[in-house]
């Protein structure tokens, strides 16, 4: 179940313009700075804004087009807002059977169970709103827009106004919830990290404009788009879980033509596993240095440099057949000759397992 | 009290009932209309339906008196069309009432309306609700407390009318003679037992209304609405 759109919303004093070919049971990330029209695009898709021109296609069926436009509540949209916008006169029960009752879904069925204990609200059921935590309500606000079985499931910056130990705690439901239900789904966020976390596609919007999209890992390291210029820049793989080293507490990974040494995770062995690398934990060393606390050692071949114009220059190296970046400073580039085609070693200080 | 005065008191809560309930039909609309419209004619509804709380009753009732009386136009133009008179009947005391008590039952939804933010009604929307379900799975039980408010306030303030009802009802016994006008009459003819009588019972079921509406207002704020 793939999603195409074409969006265009006018405003005097903003326009969006933008089109859509999203991959199907994948979790696509609009990443955008606020007023790059985030928002509005994820209620354009849902049906939410008028005055649009638009044409919206989910799974082969036509939500919009310029014949006809089916109404929100007609739509298969599950909608998860900033805030929990919790019904406050129902129960945490009654908010998530809200909408099962409306889409022809047993209220008390399996299903119930099944999106409360994934969202891991089962003790929650019988609460009112105003007595949860924001990180409860918002994993309830999730549950109740995927309730209805949603054919697209779109949130809009759902973790902006919560702590950073519910954030950590409702990133890996988004995943699960992928695996799990098979459903696209759009994540508005304007947070690299979360970005990093569960980004399978990657869309950048800028001044209502799709300014580049595509698997994310091609996007982040895509020396034309300065996302890698960020701080915070880092790159994403995709690696198995091989052997456990019990008494280190490190897992061993391979990937497409590497292997990396990371910190347990509670994976079983076999799984596959997401990791980030942030560029400014990668060095680059032309000879495999024997004496060395670090244990990551890869060999790679410079793919391209990009300075950034001040001391520091972006290099992205090939492991296997992934991408990763390195941040060096541009004097070091200079000393150690480099330039794209050149084998060298990455010396990798810092992975992320994230799931 | 005498047979005529518990004609009065049944004419009264007949009225109050059906003007109540009138009221409550057609202010849901138009209260909901008023919360959510950015039309330029909502100043202009707003004030006329407010405007019964400041226009002297007998303005209102001179004129209705004009509208249902058959002997001049538009009266006659009713008259001709239904063959109904409507001036000192019933239901022209009901047409009254309902103009009445509108600003105490329309302000009271209109505001509760308000409260309700347009966000929770696209949530409705995107679980499946259409605007009419979302009116009342969503919006009907998160204002419960305003319709208990408006609903005492609209019957309250019609027992308690008398300008209108005297240009308009005039004093027909079991037809258009009601409690206030029976008092006046009542004093007219110096019975002032009987007036003490009446009056007591319309003050202390007004003061019990209004107690009931505050005690709503206080239970409410602690209830999760």
């Amino acid at each position: 179940m793939s999603v195409t759109a074409k969006i265009r919303f006018e405003r005097p004093d903003f326009v969006l313009d933008a089109e859509l070919a999203l991959p199907a049971q994948s979790i696509s990330v609009v990443f955008g700075v606020s007023g790059s029209g985030k928002t509005t695009l994820l209620r354009s898709l849902a049906g939410l804004e008028s005055h649009t021109d638009n044409r919206i296609e989910v799974g082969g069926s036509v939500w919009q087009d310029n014949k006809r436009t089916i109404p929100t509540h007609l739509r298969k949209v599950g909608f998860v807002f900033q805030e929990s916008r919790l019904f406050p006169h129902l129960k945490v029960a009654g908010n998530v059977r809200y909408g099962m009752k409306r889409n022809g879904q047993d209220p008390s069925g399996k299903y119930f169970e099944r999106i409360t204990r994934i969202l891991d609200i089962t003790d929650l059921l019988d609460r009112f709103p105003e007595s949860l935590s924001g990180g409860e309500q918002q994993r309830v606000a999730i549950a109740r827009a995927l309730a209805i079985k949603p054919e697209l499931l779109l949130l809009d910056e759902p973790l902006a106004s919560l702590d950073l130990a519910s954030k950590q705690k409702i990133l890996p439901f988004i995943s699960r919830i992928r695996n799990e239900l098979k459903i696209p789904v759009i994540y508005v966020t304007h947070s690299l990290d979360e970005v990093v976390r569960i980004a399978d596609w990657l869309i950048l919007l800028d001044s209502g404009r799709v300014v580049a999209a595509g698997p994310v890992n091609e996007i982040l390291t895509n020396p034309d788009i300065p996302l890698m210029f960020r701080y915070d820049a880092s790159s994403v793989l995709e690696a198995t879980v091989q052997e456990r080293d019990i008494e280190h507490h490190l897992d061993f990974l391979t990937g497409d033509g590497y292997s990396l040494w990371v910190q347990s995770s509670d994976q079983p062995i076999g799984s596959a596993i997401r990791l980030s690398i942030a560029a400014r934990d990668v060095s680059v060393t032309l000879s495999h240095a024997q004496d060395t606390s670090i244990l990551n050692i890869l060999p790679a071949v410079v793919e391209s440099l990009s300075p950034d114009g001040e001391s520091r220059t972006l290099v992205v190296l090939r492991i296997g057949s992934q991408l990763i970046l390195a941040r060096i400073t541009s004097r070091s580039a200079t000393l150690l000759k480099l330039e794209p085609g050149l084998a060298v070693f990455a010396q990798i200080k810092g992975v992320a397992v994230i799931s | 009290m005498s047979e005529a005065d518990l004609g009065a008191l049944f004419v009264t809560l007949r009225l109050a009932f059906a003007t109540t309930i009138i009221l409550l039909l057609i202010g849901t609309p138009l209260a909901w209309w008023l919360s959510r419209t950015r039309s330029r004619a909502k100043p202009v509804i707003e004030a006329l339906v407010a405007l019964p709380l400041i226009l002297p009753p007998t303005v209102l009732g001179f004129y209705l008196l004009l509208l249902l009386s058959p002997a001049r136009f538009p009266g006659s133009l009713i008259y001709d069309l239904t063959g109904y008179s409507l001036a000192f009947t019933f239901s022209g005391l009901v047409i009254g009432s309902v103009l009445y008590s509108m600003p105490f039952v329309i302000q009271p939804l209109q505001n509760a309306f308000s409260g309700v933010r347009q966000e929770t009604l696209e949530v409705a929307a995107t679980l499946g609700a259409s605007p009419v379900d979302a009116f009342r799975s969503v919006v009907l039980p998160m204002v419960r407390s305003a319709y208990i408010t408006a609903a005492i306030l609209g019957f309250a303030h019609t027992v308690g009318e008398f300008g209108v009802v005297l240009m308009i009802g005039g004093s027909i016994p079991g037809e258009t003679q009601v409690l206030s006008i029976a008092i006046y009459d009542h004093v007219e003819s110096l019975e002032y037992a009987q007036a003490h009588t009446i009056s007591g019972i319309l003050f202390l079921v007004s003061f019990i209304l209004l107690f009931l509406v505050y005690t709503g207002k206080r239970k409410s704020g602690m209830m999760r609405l």
